[in-house]
């Protein structure tokens, strides 16, 4: 297990990249929907404490916080918001389809729960060629609402394969709330149950919960045990798309919203650092590696449209 | 005497060498390795590859799509298999957002090795939703490859070139062609460069092009219609993401006429587009104004009494031919064409019900 002051750090690393999307995102020069994952930095750090180069990561529209823990380029994420040459995916993919194959950072798709699958299938390449390495899907409890999920998830335990599924529960598919959507006297660790696969329930916002469950669920994925699912109780802290607060709109009860505030991952582990721990010099380097990364974005080109016509085909 | 081969067992045949060529090939679908072995088709590659590599799969088109194309993306060559192309409209998500897009979205970086067959129904009962041909779909979507093949003499060599072939294709059967045969020293090796756009009979008065099983019916006709002084040039359009125009424009400066036969809906289809094209290229070779057949545009219904017309056949197309140049060639003139038999099955191999 990596130590709590390591985890601190990379969910620092994320919120601090992200306040400053949200803080720049009003001057237009990010050009695309962008759903940011402050709030929800714990479950992403703590289950890649848990993954090697070798295991693979797949997301979803929210994947920010995904790409960076796995270790994804923030100089290619944010000249990829730019729409730059220099970003993830040369500027054709934008904030929700993120990729750093040098980091085992697949990809992030923007179809809720269309990653599911392809990182079951990524598993089953896996098994067959016996990598003895597992393969990851993140996704929100809304994507527990479409077939994918329920095909997948069956298909895996079928099959045994070494696949983790992690559901991030925010409690929200955009402004509909999980009320209206599932019934409320059933869970989704007991759907997944159900359905025949291992399942921790956890609370997403301790970050050494997550990471003590990841690493348990890796070492029980590869010992051949079956897939497991992760069911991580998490909020977003903002707007489902975009850099404001919007709670202003009254989808969420007040008291809830300032509940899961006071629970921010951040805040939950600061407390337990050790007092030696300086939390300054740590933000004055994660600054300059994200104001470089601006830098760099902003100066780089855009893609030429000459190249609009290429890699149609392999 | 000759050695004969089929359709379905050259299809089976093109599995059987691409699973031993790549041994990172997997290949799965529903009813993949049951006793009937889709049709024939998929029959002995469990046994011969294991179950590992070859397994039947739950009934969930979408997700399965899905895990084929992530195996893909991993680094497995993916063959799925579809008894009817009806079911497989569950999973245009992933077909249409992952497959197609994966290797233009991520600039490159990784591609989806993935061959899809598709296996279209007709007639005997298939009514509206085991009988619909969707190429134009398909063949709409950049990023994807349709290929459609109709003849035995090189299906095997289309489908392994598919299954070969790093990006995502459709590969779309004819039920009614799965028992053609052909004499085995016609068959082109597996190796040999596809041709997308082939002229499968020379011919000097007018240009037929087809695909599927119409281009069997187009043949049928030609042949017909050359004992009557018609002399058609007959074009096999196989693979619909790359046609080959000038194969097309070539044979409309020769022959100045035009008949387009679809075997899909006649409006918004790949007819459509090919007639499009060349209006748009050979305006001033055409002696007459281009002309088109196709299915209907209503769904095929089921009953045996609702379907004689529903699909052209090969009396059709030489009524349109011998209209469209103004012979004075009555109806009667094409009877020698007229089916035997009842019009819902391909010939007496054809019992039913798939
Ligand atoms: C198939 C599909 N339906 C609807 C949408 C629009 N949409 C984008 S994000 C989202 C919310 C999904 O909620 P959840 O999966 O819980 O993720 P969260 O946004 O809470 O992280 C929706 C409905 C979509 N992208 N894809």
């Amino acid at each position: 297990m990596k130590p709590l002051s390591d985890l601190y750090q990379q969910m620092l690393r994320i919120r601090l990249v992200e306040e400053e999307i949200a803080n720049r995102y009003s001057e237009q020069k990010m050009r695309c929907p962008t759903h940011l994952s402050i709030g929800q930095e714990a479950v992403a750090v703590g289950v890649s404490s848990a993954l090697t180069i070798d295991d693979k990561v797949y997301s979803s529209h929210r994947a920010h916080a995904h790409y960076l823990a796995k270790g994804g380029s923030v100089n290619k994420l944010i000249a990829e918001l730019y729409g730059k040459k220099t970003g993830c995916t040369g500027g054709r993919g934008g904030s929700m389809h993120l990729c750093d194959l040098d980091a085992g950072f697949m990809a992030s798709t923007a179809i809720v729960a269309n990653s599911i699958p392809l990182a079951v299938g990524h598993a089953l390449h896996f098994q067959t060629q016996n990598t003895g390495a597992i393969s990851v899907a993140y996704f929100g409890e809304g994507a527990t609402e479409e077939g994918a999920f329920y095909e997948s998830l069956n298909f895996a335990v079928l099959k045994s394969l070494p696949m983790l599924f992690v559901c991030e529960n925010n409690r929200y598919s955009v402004y509909s709330s999980l009320d209206v959507r599932q019934p409320s006297n059933r869970s989704i660790i007991d759907l997944a149950k159900a359905i025949g696969a291992n399942t921790i329930e956890l609370d997403g916002n301790d970050v050494v919960a997550v990471a003590e469950a990841a690493n348990e669920a890796k070492t029980s994925i590869l010992q051949g045990k079956g897939p497991v699912l992760m069911e991580c109780h998490t909020y977003r802290h903002r707007e489902h798309c975009g850099p404001n607060y919007d709670d202003e709109l009254g989808y969420r009860p007040k008291q809830e919203v300032e509940d899961w505030l006071k629970r921010d991952p951040l805040v939950l582990a600061e407390v337990q650092l050790p007092s030696t721990f300086s939390k300054d010099k740590i933000i004055a380097s994660i600054s300059s590696e994200i104001g470089q990364a601006f830098s760099l974005a902003e100066a780089a080109e855009f893609p030429s449209i000459d190249q609009n016509y290429e890699y149609l085909y392999a | 005497m000759l050695e004969t081969a089929n359709f379905a067992d050259e299809i089976n045949r093109a599995q059987h060498q691409s699973m031993q060529m790549d041994s990172s090939m997997l290949s799965f679908g529903l009813g993949i390795d049951d006793p009937k072995g889709i049709f024939g088709t998929t029959s002995g590659l469990a046994k011969a590859f294991g179950s590992e590599r070859v397994f039947d799969m739950p009934t969930a088109e979408n997700a399965m799509t899905g895990i084929g194309i992530g195996a893909a993306i991993a680094g497995s060559r993916v063959l799925m298999t579809h008894q009817r192309l009806d079911f497989f409209l569950l999973a245009m998500d992933q077909l249409v957002n992952n497959a197609a897009k994966w290797h233009y979205m991520f600039n490159g970086m990784m591609k989806v090795p993935i061959t899809i067959r598709l296996i279209i129904g007709r007639g005997w009962g298939q009514g509206p939703t085991h009988a619909q041909n969707l190429q134009a779909w398909f063949a709409h979507v950049p990023g994807l490859k349709v290929v459609v093949p109709s003849r035995t003499e090189n299906v095997a060599q289309q489908l392994h070139q598919a299954i070969m072939d790093d990006n995502p294709v459709l590969f779309i059967e004819h039920r009614w062609l799965h028992q053609q045969s052909c004499h085995t020293e016609s068959i082109v090796s597996l190796e040999q460069p596809l041709e997308h756009t082939q002229i499968v009979r020379e011919g000097k008065n007018i240009t037929v092009v087809a695909n599927s099983y119409m281009l069997l019916e187009a043949l049928r006709a030609a042949e017909h219609l050359a004992e009557l002084g018609i002399d058609c040039e007959v074009i096999d359009t196989a693979c619909l993401h790359q046609i080959n125009w000038s194969v097309l424009h070539s044979s409309i400066e020769k022959t100045g006429h035009l008949l387009v036969c679809d075997s899909a809906r006649k409006e918004f289809s790949c007819g459509a587009e090919i007639l499009a094209n060349l209006s748009e290229n050979c305006f001033g070779h055409f002696n007459r104004a281009p002309v088109r057949l196709g299915l209907p545009d209503y769904p095929e219904p089921t009953s045996y009494g609702l379907t004689k017309d529903f699909y052209p056949c090969a009396q059709a197309i030489a009524c349109k031919i011998s209209e469209l140049l103004g012979s004075k060639k009555s109806l009667e003139a094409h009877s020698p064409l007229e089916q035997s038999g009842h019009h819902d099955v391909p010939g007496s191999w054809f019992k039913g019900p798939f």
